[in-house]
């Protein structure tokens, strides 16, 4: 029993060195690299939701942002194929998850990286080990919501 | 014979042979001009990046045997291990030799955990010639510890790079070469860090508990070594493993370093340094190879460690367990003879011990 | 004009997932659950929609405004079509992404290789 209370005593001994011992890098630059790359991917989102809405002006809002959504997914995708979009991250960090281009990037991201198991347990049975808790979370947590709607 | 921990070999085992081969990014780094071959595009010319790992294992072994002269017929064993699960690009680059096989796994310290047994196995004079390998790559160690290659995400400043490379070396009874005369097998050690991201820090106390462990048991000093070099602790490991040995009241100078921390050069934008297998096993294989054969070296500690974790343990919230094995080499005996006869004097050895001493710190301040 | 406020709005929840990820060293995977669940309980208190107004692409585009679809999908169908309404309505209102985001992963993996990082 001694011993255990000992070790654990060295072990919180230790973890707060280590706390204290790993390098602090100034926050600054990367929240500010954050969000400029956040703020300049919503205004790339905002101006093709103006495009859509210039080019059809008879689209439902609710309409709109779906495309807006669709492109901005597209284009995450792509970037991710080509190997571009992990360059963006590695610069902008959240700035790049947040989007919904980020959710993009989770789903597209392991489905390159599984190709070599195969189509159906390489690509489709990988690609949502990232995103996969995203969907389940929000359907649960959507689906309360619907659920406490109903009694109000 | 042994005490405790540490065997001490009688008959000395011979390294006869060695190869490292490294990817591009490591070609680039600090001991670049050292390795026998660099791979000019990380995928070996094959279709997987597990592939390309069986292969630059398969290269390694292939390269220490003509490295020390022989057939593939004249080795008798091989010991072998890497990072993947089931430890398969040992087992499927041992698929195409003719020798028997141990696969090995001590995470990161598998080079010496392997230099180690099949120096015990020649000492007992069972086997005559042992090939050991390990080996690591960037993208498949990625894949499996950490996320995909494409997932748009920062690094923590403690992270480490994996480094894309495998070394081997040949072990005999006869022969000429660096010596193995010592080894000294570590105990599991955890004080429970849990940071995947922070290997160093969890691999350190390991690393403490070895040396102690093997200063003890062969009543050395570091200052009996050229070079003391850990594994892959890392910038901050070996930070950590220089105050821990400290607290213990023994004072790591400048002989004292790790393969990590010197592996790549500050631009190369690795945080901590390098880790992995084949981090350890390609500086041991070239660069460290290199200078014992030489005479440079007279007698290094190489101490290795290894994180052994997996993600199925960390996601249930275990904590990490270190391990670290120490193996001690000395350089041929007609290398310290000439070294010794052109400094007969005792005070200008140690002139020339202080000038090898220098030119580490002065690699070490470069590096940092 | 409002541009500046997507801008500002966009940039500020961006940097409050980096805030998350320098202090708590949390991975994607959970910054994107999240914030979904922050969309989530912004819709089911009738706030996200005031936001939106000003905001626009500015909370549309983080992953909150997918988690704010889900629930008002969920909200409306249950208002509409009762129980199974709660069931469809998330996932109807979302299934455009969804359906995006898994064709286009699938395209370009079979497509494109992933590549190392240097």
């Amino acid at each position: 029993m001694d011993k255990i209370m000992e070790e654990k005593k060295r072990n919180e001994a230790y973890a707060k060195y280590v706390q204290a011992k790993i390098p602090k890098t100034k926050a600054w630059p990367s929240l500010f690299n954050s969000f400029l790359v956040g703020g300049i991917i919503c205004c790339i989102g905002q101006g093709i939701n103006d495009l859509i809405l210039l080019w059809f002006p008879n689209m439902a809002e609710q309409s709109a942002w779906a495309y807006t959504l669709i492109v901005l997914i597209f284009i995450a995708s792509f970037l991710t194929g080509i190997g571009v979009y992990d360059k963006i991250g590695k610069f902008a960090g959240g700035g790049s998850i947040v989007p919904i281009t980020g959710f993009s990037n989770s789903i597209t991201s392991p489905a390159l990286e599984f190709k070599h198991e195969g189509v159906i347990y390489g690509i489709c049975v990988k690609m949502f080990t990232i995103a996969g808790p995203v969907i389940v979370v929000g359907v649960v947590a959507s689906f309360l919501v619907g659920v406490v709607y109903l009694f109000i | 014979m042994y005490t405790n921990q540490t065997v001490i070999f009688k008959n000395k085992p011979v390294i006869i042979g060695s190869y490292s081969i490294v990817g591009p990014k490591e070609g680039k780094g600090n001991f670049g001009p050292y390795f026998n071959y660099v791979m000019k595009d990380d995928s070996f010319g094959e279709k997987s990046y597990e592939k390309a790992e069986m292969k630059m294992l398969k290269t390694a072994i292939v390269g220490a045997i003509e490295d020390a002269k022989l057939q593939s017929s004249d080795v008798n064993l091989l010991l072998a291990g890497d990072l993947l699960n089931q430890i398969i690009s040992s087992s499927y680059a041992a698929r195409d030799f003719d020798f028997a096989f141990l696969g090995l796994f001590g995470a990161c310290s598998t080079m010496a955990e392997s230099m180690a047994i099949a120096a015990s196995i020649i000492d007992g004079r069972e086997f005559d010639t042992i090939v050991c390998s390990t080996g690591s790559h960037f993208s498949t160690a990625e894949r499996q510890f950490r996320f995909p290659l494409e997932l748009g995400n920062q690094r923590p400043p403690t992270s480490q790079w994996t480094v894309t490379g495998a070394g081997a070396c040949v072990i005999s009874s006869k022969g000429k070469g660096p010596k193995i005369t010592m080894a000294t097998f570590g105990k599991v050690i955890d004080y429970g860090i849990n940071d995947v991201n922070d290997m160093g820090a969890a691999m350190a106390p390991s690393a403490m508990d070895t040396m102690l462990a093997h200063f003890r048991d062969t009543k050395t000093t570091p200052d009996d070594y050229d070079l003391i070099v850990t594994g892959d602790l890392g910038k901050l490991g070996s930070e950590i493993l220089i105050d821990l040995m400290e607290d213990k009241g023994i004072k790591l100078g400048l002989n004292y370093n790790d393969c990590g921390q010197m592996y790549f050069t500050r631009n190369q934008n690795t945080l901590s340094g390098g880790s992995g297998c084949g981090c350890s096993a390609t500086v041991l294989n070239s660069f460290i190879m290199k200078k014992l054969r030489t005479g440079e070296y007279k007698k290094v500690l190489f101490m290795p460690t290894g994180a052994l974790m997996s993600t199925t343990a960390s996601q249930q919230g275990e904590t990490i367990p270190g391990v670290c094995h120490a193996i001690v080499l000395e350089c041929d005996e007609s290398v310290k003879d000439v070294k010794t006869s052109t400094t007969s004097n005792k005070n200008v050895k140690n002139v020339k011990n202080k000038a090898v001493r220098q030119s580490i710190s002065k690699k070490n301040q470069e590096i940092l | 004009m409002y541009y500046l406020w997507v801008f500002l709005i966009g940039g500020f929840i961006c940097m409050l997932g980096q805030v998350l990820i320098i202090y708590t060293n949390i991975t994607s995977a959970r910054i994107l659950v999240t914030f979904v669940i922050i969309g989530v309980l912004l819709q089911a208190f009738g706030i996200f929609d005031p936001i939106s107004e000003f905001a626009r692409a500015g909370i549309n585009v983080p992953i909150i405004g997918f988690g704010a679809s889900l629930a008002k999908g969920a909200i409306s169908g249950a208002q509409s079509k009762g129980l199974l309404g709660a069931f469809t309505g998330g996932l109807e209102a979302t299934a455009g992404g969804i359906a995006a985001a898994i064709f286009f992963a699938f395209v370009f993996s079979l497509i494109f290789k992933s590549k190392t990082k240097s």
